[in-house]
């Protein structure tokens, strides 16, 4: 009885043909390996992003007067509804983090290169996409930091030149960020950019299997346009093996500890937010992005002025034109990379630095800490045994705020510098002129204290400095002998 | 059918690519796909071209801005800075809490008021303002703006967005309707 229904079935679909054609196509044995999963991994998250945001998106209301509350009955109300905002949160962390690894992987084997440009290219933009619904998807999950997340967007936009208020519009849906904008961003976001993602996804699956997979490279090995394509042909006829059954099995094992890590995760950490609800008249909030967006987050605290918009609008351009037109401007030779030194520098590289700005996004010391000048205490060896003008600027310093950036004892702002040893960085006249007048980074005060208040914060912070060091000292005036000896002894008598 | 065509008498059979091209090298087949196509073309375009339009609107679409009222003077005594709230001029009905929108109001003296956009020129992120400092101070990157709205420090590349406003009635208005960006100040 089976048996007739599968032959009726494959006398009509013809499955062992489409078989043979897509699962059981011959691979070169060399690409067993548990380096050619992330691929299969990233393909299984995009799925598990499929049903989970589907279930979402039976109960979420894209609506900005009810999407906030209709995240809180997901989380509070519905049936599992936390688990499953949980998976789906994790399954786009997953699905960034392993894809980042396939790309990681296919560049340090060469896979870009001759004849596999396009399967390249496609993933490139794939990748693009990926990070398209991680900002689309943090806006729906609207809370304060999507709100003030679509306003960053809406001010990079406004950069461009000639069309950034029309651009802004186009973002926004409109001239403010309201219904339309979350309307927008949800159609792009359950829509759009998944319907592009399937398109490509087709393409790069295609391109696989038009072109095979990428063979474990072997240092030495160079790729030539002329011989390769015969080469890999004569090989995979010689000694491949089909994909399934001989091959599959070290991805079927990476996904199932996908799976199984992406729902220890939801259970253990929970869903994410959404944070307080996105009422832009509660402005006691520091908005931050998710951690994929991190990196640009912090860059842009770190940056010069003069060179933001360039590095906004046009380095992203040309960093993006690097890596997509990779194929074509080194597309044959060296595959392996333990043949090429630069490669291995540049995934390195690129780590380092995207690792270090997301890791200071995280705590973002550029940031005033808004509360530390009311919050944070003075430390009580600070102020033992001052003198009253002293103790006045002690609480000069907490009151006038200034701990919001310049921390005590380890407690305030990061922003300027510690305050603990000022005394030895910074004489009278130069504390006295840095209140003032500020420079660098620090707004002057000068219209904001009276003189006697400047008097008594410098006070104070002429004896911020450890007993063993001694004040800073004004070098102009060793001119003169006798002073300059008369301090030197006074340095000595200090230590 | 080939018999149905022999039996036509429109020529078919001559036309045919296959058999006999017409001397302008256009035959039966190839006259259908090219009006096939044409015809498809122009469907395209009557469903394309509206649909780009519905798309792109708000590009096309600039803001409409009006005088909106924050206000009786009362509210904002004369050498402090306070927070206002205005709802959108132009709103829908689930607009929900995004149709409020908060701004600064500086009154200097009785008459003499400075109204900041709540968005920091550096990415538009909330700025707060700190009484005792006199600063705005933003949560995202550290800018910082003196009390007159100009720029004291960090990376914002210029003070913060003023209304204009004006005093009418009794009551402050500001001229409000789009969301401040470097591009389009208010």
């Amino acid at each position: 009885m089976l048996r007739s229904i599968a032959l009726w079935l494959e006398e009509r679909l013809h499955l062992t043909k489409l078989f043979e054609s897509t699962a059981g196509h011959k691979v070169p044995p060399s690409t067993n390996s548990w380096f050619y999963v992330f691929g299969s991994g990233t393909l299984l998250c995009f799925v598990l992003q499929i049903v989970t945001g589907t279930c979402l998106a039976f109960v979420y209301v894209p609506s900005t007067s009810q999407a906030w509350t209709s995240l809180q009955y997901l989380n509070n109300e519905q049936f599992l509804g936390w688990f499953l905002r949980a998976v789906h949160n994790w399954g786009s962390i997953f699905m960034v983090a392993i894809m980042s690894l396939h790309l990681v992987q296919t560049f340090l084997f060469g896979a870009y290169k001759y004849p596999r440009e396009l399967t390249w290219v496609s993933g490139c933009v794939l990748f693009l996409c990926t990070l398209g619904m991680a900002f689309t998807g943090q806006i729906l999950r609207f809370d304060q930091d999507a709100y003030w997340g679509l306003g960053i967007g809406a001010s990079i936009m406004g950069r461009v030149p000639f069309m950034g208020a029309r651009l802004v519009h186009l973002m926004l849906a409109g001239s403010t960020i309201a219904s339309e904008t979350l309307s927008r961003f949800f159609s792009l976001h359950v829509f759009v950019v998944p319907g592009m993602i399937i398109a490509l996804l087709s393409l790069h699956l295609r391109l696989v299997l038009t072109k095979g997979i990428n063979e474990y490279p072997k240092p030495g090995s160079v790729v030539r346009k002329e011989s390769y394509a015969t080469e890999y042909e004569a090989m995979v006829e010689k000694t491949g093996v089909p994909f399934v059954p001989n091959v599959i099995g070290k991805d079927l094992i990476f996904s199932g500890f996908l799976i199984v890590a992406i729902v220890i995760c939801a259970f253990v950490f929970g869903p994410q937010g959404p944070s307080g609800p996105p009422n832009p008249t509660l402005i006691h909030t520091a908005p931050k992005p998710d951690f994929y967006f991190l990196p640009i987050y912090a860059i842009l605290a770190l940056l010069p002025a003069y060179m933001e918009t360039f590095l906004l609008l046009v380095a992203p351009v040309f960093a993006l034109a690097i890596l997509i037109l990779l194929p074509f401007y080194s597309g044959t030779g060296e595959k392996s990379y333990r043949r090429r030194p630069i490669a291995v520098l540049v995934v390195l590289l690129a780590v380092l630095t995207a690792g270090l700005l997301a890791y200071l996004g995280t705590f973002a010391p550029w940031s005033p800490h808004m509360e530390a000048w009311s919050g944070a205490a003075t430390p009580a060896a600070y102020v033992k045994g001052r003198s009253a003008l002293e103790l006045q600027g002690a609480i000069l310093i907490q009151g006038k705020q200034c701990r919001n950036c310049h921390s005590l004892g380890g407690e305030g702002g990061m922003r300027g510098p510690a305050l603990d040893t000022v005394a030895t960085r910074l004489t009278r006249d130069q504390l006295i002129r840095q209140v003032i007048q500020g420079s660098g980074n620090m707004p002057a005060y000068g219209k904001n204290l009276r003189p006697a208040e400047v008097t008594a914060l410098v006070a104070f912070m002429q004896t911020l400095r450890p007993s063993y060091q001694p004040e800073a000292r004004d070098s102009t005036q060793a001119v003169n002998s006798t002073s300059a000896d008369a301090q030197k002894s006074d340095v000595l008598v200090n230590r | 059918m080939s018999g149905t065509d022999q039996k036509s008498d429109c020529g078919c059979k001559k036309l045919a690519p296959t058999e006999d091209p017409s001397a302008s090298g256009i035959s039966r087949r190839n006259l259908l796909l090219k009006v096939g196509a044409g015809l498809n073309g122009i469907a395209a375009a009557l469903i394309g071209v509206p649909v780009l339009g519905y798309v792109l609107s708000s590009f096309t679409k600039g803001s409409r801005n009006s005088w909106i009222s924050l206000g009786s003077l009362d509210r904002f005594p004369e050498g402090e800075t306070r927070l206002a709230v205005y709802r959108n001029p132009i709103t829908k009905p689930w607009d929900g809490d995004t149709a409020e929108v908060p701004c600064w109001v500086r009154r200097i003296d009785s008459e003499k008021f400075q109204v900041f956009a709540i968005n920091c020129t550096h990415l538009g992120c909330p700025v707060r303002w700190f009484q005792e400092s006199r600063l705005f101070m933003c949560p995202c990157h550290g800018g910082a703006f003196y009390e007159d709205g100009s720029h004291a420090s960090g990376p914002p590349p210029r003070g913060l967005f003023e209304y204009q406003h004006k005093i009418d009635s009794g009551e402050l208005k500001v001229l409000g309707g789009h969301l401040p960006t470097l591009a389009e100040p208010l």
